[in-house]
């Protein structure tokens, strides 16, 4: 793009990746929960299949996730990746961190500015010890976790209609996420407790991918403008969907001078949003825009029934967040290229060749490049470990595949270099299967930081959105960019 | 098969083939729509 005088280039400033290890909230995913209804013997079956902490830091997908491995190490990992530990793995990563539930917990109570949340007394008294050693927390922090309450106030708080149960351990009873009171509340479809409960560990977990972010990219006071791209639906009757998560986030991560929104694109959010954070910065409207998302709490344990059919551990046990920092060129960091956006438009149609198309092959075309000039290809990059089980097949794999084709269609490769365009210019699936977490942007880290150290070019991001899920539209959705090594100023 | 005239219930998924592609098959091929869906399987 031949950027004018008043035009600043955008760059990946960071990121910062964040998983919060729940598996006793498994339970209260949309999927168990419903089941659970239904058939009361799974909750049994459930609980005996939970990791434990140590197993999901040791879970060679969650190391990609955070930083201390390579997408392209899973390659040389035997499958199944949960009978393949990492040795010696921890919890801290360069990206970020898995955290365990108890300390996440913490973090929820923190930001439980309604005491819809009650946590047992002495179980408090032992995650502020374990937090006063996080480095990013705060003793300002460490006192909103309060005193808590006895184990009977609980379990008097739980005799009341709709009150969700917070465990550890699986079972051991801890708190409870109570129904809002006041206002009209209390007939509220809208602030019930599962969405409360679902809109708390979404703003808890990306409180946290923001503070990492914060931590190794820059000060707090910096950012003006925090874009929001969860799937969580913050309102209540008037406003179902109101927003505003990012805001929410930035006020417990020390953004004084922040305003914010929130960007809705199902899956495609984070990739919308990142367009919309490089054309603030590109305008000189801004200088520090912060993406941010939290956790998919519906989808605990989506996949949980083939999991139990394999007798294997429910891998669908973390939250994970993110969060992205753009800024203006500083002759270093990954451009984001605004003359490389794809986008699937209204009229494009749903076939994958059509989506495909809009969101690779035009813009490689518009900016004159093949489609094997592209070092990698970031597209939906779900966990293959926790779809197949469930006959959901690998979902990256069939992405990368149909890039291909286009390739063999171009007379770019053979027919029978396929499979060959794949692993050069694919990667395995390690994201959890978080929605739009997963969707292209788990990728970024990893580029960036082949990016920075000269050993990569540039990769393409594509991310497609479900639209037809919300009975609104049957359109699909996608968009793409394209992230390129910074050459310096010029 | 023969298509035309049948009635069909139509299940895409999103990283497949979708609903509305596929129901533009069956109608080209002489077939009556009855229910289309997309599935998204993550």
């Amino acid at each position: 793009m031949n950027y004018s005088s008043n035009q600043v280039k955008p760059v990946l400033k960071g990121v910062s990746y964040f998983l919060a290890h729940v598996p006793s909230m498994i339970r209260h995913g949309s999927k168990p929960s419903r089941e659970i209804v239904k058939d009361s013997s799974l909750l049994p079956s459930i609980l005996s299949h939970l990791e434990t902490f140590d197993q999901a830091v040791a879970y060679p997908p969650n190391q990609v996730f955070i930083g201390n491995l390579d997408p392209d190490d899973l390659l040389r990992i035997p499958s199944p990746w949960y009978k393949n530990p990492i040795p010696n793995s921890s919890r801290w990563g360069s990206f970020g961190e898995i955290m365990p539930e108890e300390e996440f917990y913490g973090m929820m109570k923190i930001c439980d500015e309604f005491q819809l949340l009650l946590l047992e007394e002495g179980f408090l008294q032992e995650i502020a010890l374990k937090l006063k050693g996080h480095p990013l927390f705060t003793s300002e922090d460490i006192q909103k976790l309060d005193k808590g309450v006895s184990l009977e106030q609980i379990e008097k708080g739980l005799s009341e209609e709709g009150t969700m149960p917070i465990y550890i351990q699986g079972d051991r009873l801890v708190g409870c996420l109570q129904r809002a009171r006041g206002g009209g509340a209390e007939e509220d479809p809208n602030l019930v407790p599962d969405i409360l409960l679902e809109n708390l560990t979404t703003r808890a977990s990306g409180v946290m991918a923001l503070r990492h972010l914060i931590a190794k990219t820059g000060e707090a006071q910096e950012i003006d403008y925090l874009l929001g791209c969860g799937e969580e639906a913050v309102g209540d009757r008037y406003n179902r969907g109101g927003g505003n998560m990012a805001k929410a986030i930035g006020e417990s991560c020390g953004c004084t001078r922040a305003t914010g929104s929130d960007v809705k694109a199902f899956c495609c959010a984070p990739v919308h949003a990142i367009v919309m954070a490089a054309s603030l910065i590109a305008s000189n409207i801004f200088n520090n825009v912060v993406l941010v998302a939290g956790g998919s709490f519906a989808k605990l344990g989506m996949k949980f029934q083939g999991h139990l059919r394999h007798d294997m551990p429910i891998l669908e046990d973390v939250l994970a967040a993110i969060a992205i920092w753009v800024s203006p060129d500083d002759g270093k960091s990954p451009v984001i290229r605004l003359d490389s956006i794809g986008k699937h438009e209204i009229s494009s149609g749903s076939a994958q060749q059509a989506i495909l198309d809009k969101l690779v092959i035009q813009p490689l075309d518009r900016l004159g490049l093949k489609l094997t000039q592209i070092d990698k290809y970031a597209t939906e990059m779900h966990n293959p470990e926790l779809t197949e089980p469930q006959g959901s097949g690998n979902v990256p794999r069939i992405n990368y595949r149909t890039i291909g084709s286009f390739a063999v269609m171009r007379n770019e490769i053979q027919r029978e270099d396929l499979d060959h365009f794949v692993e050069v210019h694919g990667m395995p699936g390690f994201s959890p299967t978080q929605g739009h977490i997963a969707s292209a942007v788990p990728v970024l880290g990893h580029s960036a930081r082949k990016m920075m150290a000269g050993e990569m070019e540039n990769t393409m991001f594509l991310a497609k959105g479900s639209l037809f899920l919300g009975r609104v539209t049957q359109l699909s959705d996608g968009i793409s960019f394209l992230l390129e090594r910074n050459k310096g100023r010029v | 098969m023969q298509l035309k005239g049948k009635k069909v219930i139509i299940i895409g998924e999103r990283d497949g083939v979708q609903g509305p592609a596929i129901e533009a098959c069956m109608r080209s091929a002489g077939a009556e729509p009855v229910i289309v869906q997309t599935q998204c399987f993550v």
